[in-house]
């Protein structure tokens, strides 16, 4: 999914609009002054969390500091700026939390360090879906930037990814999850299994789909393949044929009027189903859940043609050393411990090493959240709201259901200049 | 702006030592604007003749992101339509041709009545900080405050549907060049109205009596009288509104539901795509004609002499 990209701070978009001039440069100048920052007294150390905040949350970063006295500083910005950071500014983070597609981009340019799974306690435990690309015991989609692509470098300084395991990793993985089409049930009347139902002229003037191109024209190849016009031998990995194809398809439905809108932010997606300017769209789980905590009715539909995925996880800067360096392995460790994987896991996401996970989750909870049984009880986020009611069942089941049916996942294409200024075209059409 | 400060130095330099005065008074802003948009803007244009990949900015001289723009534009789409640099130009020209009219009409319109038939100084003041109220929010409030509005299931439709005018919900309120216009206008009539009425304040009263009493009627007065003696202000606020209008990104996703085409927001995408480079290029051909449009409208009036 990406809520990744739902944090994008209002005034950094309206603050775009004059002058970029002026703020480039203060921005420039903020990052250089917290790459200097003097060193961290000896008896207390700070570590900052450059991330989207999707695992920026404030009951994380306390509780890990009650645990062993570290101190987190979140750094919240979009996912497209955490990349540009890890690019341009690689001192003024201590810990980056990423997407694994990113690291095309910030791989090749040294700034990050591989980390030593000898030192990760939980390693050996992290679910096989990041390291062989399997849900129980059964190969899904690697479509796209697959994390088991990228997840392995060939050494600790290394530029590139190694093809099989090695001790070093890239990032150590924390949250994932798979994404589908938002619908909803009560305008649409039937059922809806396909991908294609997007384009389905049927709700001409109501449909929506995601204005981050390097997602968008996912969701539009899996469309695309639904229609039956075309198979990818890759939908992450595009030649400029297919991204002609994708487009043109894109373009003729836009000019038939097909779309409502694109959104491009977590809250427009959730404002364009509240309000029913569209009954079906490109989503991510948690606007889902947010539009149904506003007491409409909206699913996360499960479709024949699989989910598209997406994965995060946390990298070291290449220059970070000493204490500091002990400090993010520490919050590394601690983070994969369970407690944080149990929180995850409660919001809809899930967490990198089940196991510990499951140890903090009370039985009810788990059979709900992994395994897709109806609630035994309300089923409540960790900040009280009720998610779910007594009865109810998670959309898409279990995990081995929802992650099982990955089709493909988020991905960086060789071809993404060509790529965007195709999606322009789009937009421009 | 800095040339302004500058410039007034020259007439008044009787002594050496006034001018190093007024070289001193125009210091501070020089520099700021020096610092702030010259070497910025320098950085931008040098960086838009750089090479790029995914991950890295390599200098060197190439034309390819000034190619990369324009390419295809010698030939229709096969949708027919212009290439992606012209045709996003083309909507971006027609929104601000569209905004600047109508809040050429209405800023003049207001700014006449407040300067004209409003008689008393305080209910000038009075009226005029009630133009500025919604500015105390945010853009980006003002603007979202419309989708409620004019949503399918919004206030505009359900009362027409209420009162039995239609009965399916008018699609084209939101989401569309109307809505789009709709806000700008909103948005930025007052940047209109305010040098309007100043040019319009300074005007003589009894230029206007003069008028009357050689017989003119109420629109010769206005078209030969006020109109002329406000055309900095009309200058002025139109290079305000064209400027913003031309290089908005936010407005036009927002009301248009991210599916109109406008070339900020296409610097943003790129930018946002570590396509730095391809953003440079852009934003340079995007300064060049809107510095084109400011040279054509400062043509019609010399500023710095109306001032």
């Amino acid at each position: 999914m990406s809520d990744t990209f739902d944090s994008k701070p209002a005034d950094t978009t309206a603050g775009l609009s004059r002058r970029s001039l002026l703020q480039g440069t203060a921005g420039m100048a903020g990052i250089l002054a917290s790459g200097m920052s003097p060193a961290i007294g000896q008896e207390k150390i700070t570590l900052r969390y450059l991330g989207t905040a999707v695992n920026q949350d404030k009951a994380i970063g306390d509780k890990f500091e009650k645990d062993t006295g570290i101190k987190i500083q979140y750094v919240a910005v979009t996912t497209d700026d955490v990349t540009k950071r890890a690019v341009t500014a690689p001192n003024s983070f201590d810990l980056i939390d990423t997407e694994y597609f990113s690291l095309k981009k910030i791989v090749p340019t040294g700034n990050l360090k591989g980390i030593d799974v000898k030192k990760i306690k939980n390693a050996d435990k992290i679910t096989p879906l990041f390291t062989t690309g399997t849900v129980a015991g059964k190969a899904v989609g690697d479509q796209g930037t697959a994390p088991k692509k990228v997840i392995y470098l060939e050494g600790e300084k290394s530029k590139v990814f190694a093809k099989s395991p090695t001790q070093f990793m890239s990032l150590i993985p924390t949250v994932y999850n798979a994404d589908t089409l938002g619908i909803r049930p009560d305008l649409i009347k039937r059922p809806i299994n396909s991908w294609a139902e997007l384009l389905n002229p049927e709700f001409k003037g109501k449909t929506a789909i995601l204005n981050i191109p390097s997602i968008g024209i996912m969701d539009a190849a899996m469309v695309v393949e639904a229609m039956g016009l075309y198979k990818y031998p890759d939908k992450g990995n595009m030649t400029k044929a297919e991204i002609d194809l994708t487009i043109k398809t894109l373009i003729e439905a836009k000019k038939a009027g097909q779309f409502r809108a694109l959104w491009k932010d977590f809250n427009e997606s959730v404002n364009l189903m509240a309000s029913g300017e569209v009954v079906i769209q490109s989503m991510w789980s948690p606007a889902v859940t947010a539009v149904r905590t506003k007491g409409i009715a909206c699913n996360f539909q499960p479709l024949k043609e699989g989910y598209r995925a997406w994965a995060a996880g946390f990298g070291l800067p290449a220059t970070l050393s000493g204490r500091k360096l002990d400090g993010a392995y520490e919050f590394i460790n601690w983070f994969l411990d369970g407690w944080a994987g149990a929180y995850l896991n409660r919001q809809g996401y899930y967490s990198a090493v089940l196991d510990t996970a499951k140890s903090k989750m009370e039985a009810y909870e788990w059979a709900y959240w992994m395994e897709g049984k109806p609630a035994t009880q309300d089923i409540k986020s960790p900040n009280g709201d009720v998610l779910a009611k007594a009865g109810q069942v998670r959309d898409g089941g279990s995990y081995e259901a929802r992650m099982g049916g990955i089709a493909c996942w988020n991905a960086v294409m060789d071809e993404n200049e060509y790529m965007v200024r195709k999606w322009n075209e789009f937009v421009a059409a | 702006m800095s040339s302004t400060s500058t410039a007034t130095a020259g007439p008044v330099a009787d002594s050496p030592n006034r001018t190093l005065h007024a070289w001193w008074q125009a210091a501070p802003f020089t520099l700021v604007f020096v610092l702030f948009f010259l070497i910025p803007l320098a950085l931008i244009v040098m960086v838009s003749f750089w090479d790029f990949n995914e991950y890295e900015l390599l200098p060197a001289f190439t034309l390819r992101n000034y190619f990369a723009i324009f390419e295809g534009c010698s030939t229709l789409t096969e949708h027919g339509d212009f290439c992606v640099s012209l045709s996003t130009y083309l909507s971006t020209l027609k929104f601000s041709l569209l905004v600047w009219l109508i809040t050429l009409v209405l800023g003049f319109a207001v700014a006449y009545f407040l300067a004209f038939h409003v008689r008393s100084s305080g209910m000038q003041t009075a009226l005029f900080i009630l133009c500025t109220v919604p500015f105390w929010t945010s853009n980006v409030i003002r603007m979202i405050s419309w989708v409620p509005l004019l949503g399918r299931n919004g206030l505009v439709n359900q009362s027409l549907q209420g009162i039995g005018l239609i009965d399916q919900p008018i699609e084209w309120l939101l989401f569309s060049d109307f809505s789009v216009v709709l806000a700008f206008v909103h948005l930025y009539t007052m940047f209109m109205i305010v040098p309007i009425f100043n040019s319009m304040m300074r005007i003589d009263r009894s230029l206007l009596e003069a008028a009357n009493d050689a017989g003119a009627s109420g629109w010769q007065t206005l078209w030969n009288v006020i109109v002329p003696l406000c055309k900095t202000g009309i200058i002025i606020g139109s290079i305000f509104v064209i400027t913003i209008v031309m290089g908005d990104f936010v407005t036009i996703g927002v009301m248009g539901g991210q599916q109109i085409a406008s070339v900020g927001k296409i610097i943003q995408v790129q930018t946002s795509y570590l396509q730095f480079p391809l953003a440079a290029a852009n934003a340079v051909i995007l300064l060049a004609v809107v510095l084109m449009i400011i040279w054509g409208l400062t043509r019609l009036v010399d500023i710095r002499k109306e001032l």
